[in-house]
């Protein structure tokens, strides 16, 4: 059997299901999250040095990116100015140029703004960079930002944080459908089975924060994601039956008693 | 006794005095900063970590230091 192999950007990794390390309740929680979910990537946040108090611990010191891959990320960025800005830094901290950009619109929703999105992707990529896109599930602008050189698409299951699981099937497998380009759900998923469906619709990856960290057991959950996903992806390539309207019986019927 | 002359600068959005002249890799120092695990900006230009030394502190510079954190 060919070896299904998980390349973003040229780089094979071990393990689809991507974490994010915010919202735990401690560092160490975090770093116990993430080895239980088995992630090969972790998406880091860029944020003030905190100057005053010198020995608060560092994520670096708890997560090792020589082991984990560490994914960059715009969140809390609302223009393209800030998120060129932020991963400029991010790239100058160890030479990553692996990135997450992620421009949002609206505070309360959460949804990605899409005009700047679509813009900062086009200069990253000019310079340089291998950006991951977060997007909303519109196959067209997933177009747009494979053209504009994204590495890979990722659209929204449903708003950020909200647990509400894949909203929109339909466009998601569309979007399957158009692009060879890794395919990864990016927020919103709330349960295991979430990410079991979004395997199953054909994605190659799914990005989890919330669903694992704010769980009332997060090491449990972290461990469910990582079965639920190997799960989906096998389901996904192993050829599901048709569905059909009636009953067909599993046992013969010959040599009925 | 001459007076040492200061420069007000601000560092992650607080001031703080530095005597004039000072090298920002000498300033970082004294902050501690793992230089490795950090990203500096000096009023909205990256800098290069390797050539800190040669920057000189002026009044009324701006100084941004960053590293990664827990985020989604």
């Amino acid at each position: 059997m060919k070896k299904d192999k998980f390349i973003i950007a040229g780089r094979n990794f071990k393990s689809r299901l991507i974490v994010g390390t915010g919202k735990y309740k401690s560092m160490s929680q975090c770093a116990k999250a993430v080895k239980l979910s088995g992630a090969s990537i972790v998406t880091v946040a860029v944020r003030r040095v905190n100057i005053t108090d010198k020995k608060k611990a560092l994520l670096m010191d708890y997560i090792d990116p020589k082991k984990i891959t560490y994914l960059p990320n715009t969140a809390g960025c609302f223009n393209s100015r800030d998120a060129l800005r932020t991963l400029r830094l991010a790239r100058e901290i160890g030479g990553w140029k692996l990135v997450k950009l992620e421009v949002l619109g609206d505070k309360k929703n959460l949804f990605p703004e899409m005009i700047e999105t679509l813009k900062s992707t086009e200069v990253l990529s000019k310079e340089g960079f291998k950006v991951m896109v977060y997007c909303n599930d519109d196959p067209l602008m997933a177009k747009r930002l494979e053209n504009a050189g994204a590495c890979a698409i990722m659209p929204l299951a449903a708003p950020i944080g909200s647990g509400l699981g894949i909203q929109n099937h339909t466009n998601i497998k569309i979007i399957r459908r158009q692009t060879k380009l890794p395919l990864i759900i990016d927020a919103g998923l709330g349960q295991a089975s979430d990410a079991t469906i979004a395997m199953e619709l054909g994605c190659d990856g799914v990005l989890v924060n919330t669903a694992i960290a704010k769980a009332k057991k997060p090491f449990d959950m972290a461990l469910a994601f990582k079965n639920a996903v190997i799960a989906g992806r096998q389901s996904h390539l192993s050829g599901r039956i048709q569905k059909n309207l009636m009953g067909s019986a599993s046992s013969p019927s010959r040599g009925i008693i | 006794m001459k007076k040492i002359k200061k420069i007000k600068i601000k560092i992650n959005g607080s001031f703080k005095f530095v005597k004039d002249n000072t090298n920002l890799s000498d300033f970082l120092k004294t902050l501690k900063i793992p230089l490795k695990k950090v990203a500096i900006e000096l009023n909205q230009e990256i800098l290069d970590k390797k050539k800190l030394n040669k920057q000189i502190l002026r009044n009324n510079d701006k100084i941004e230091i960053v590293h990664f954190i827990g985020g989604g």
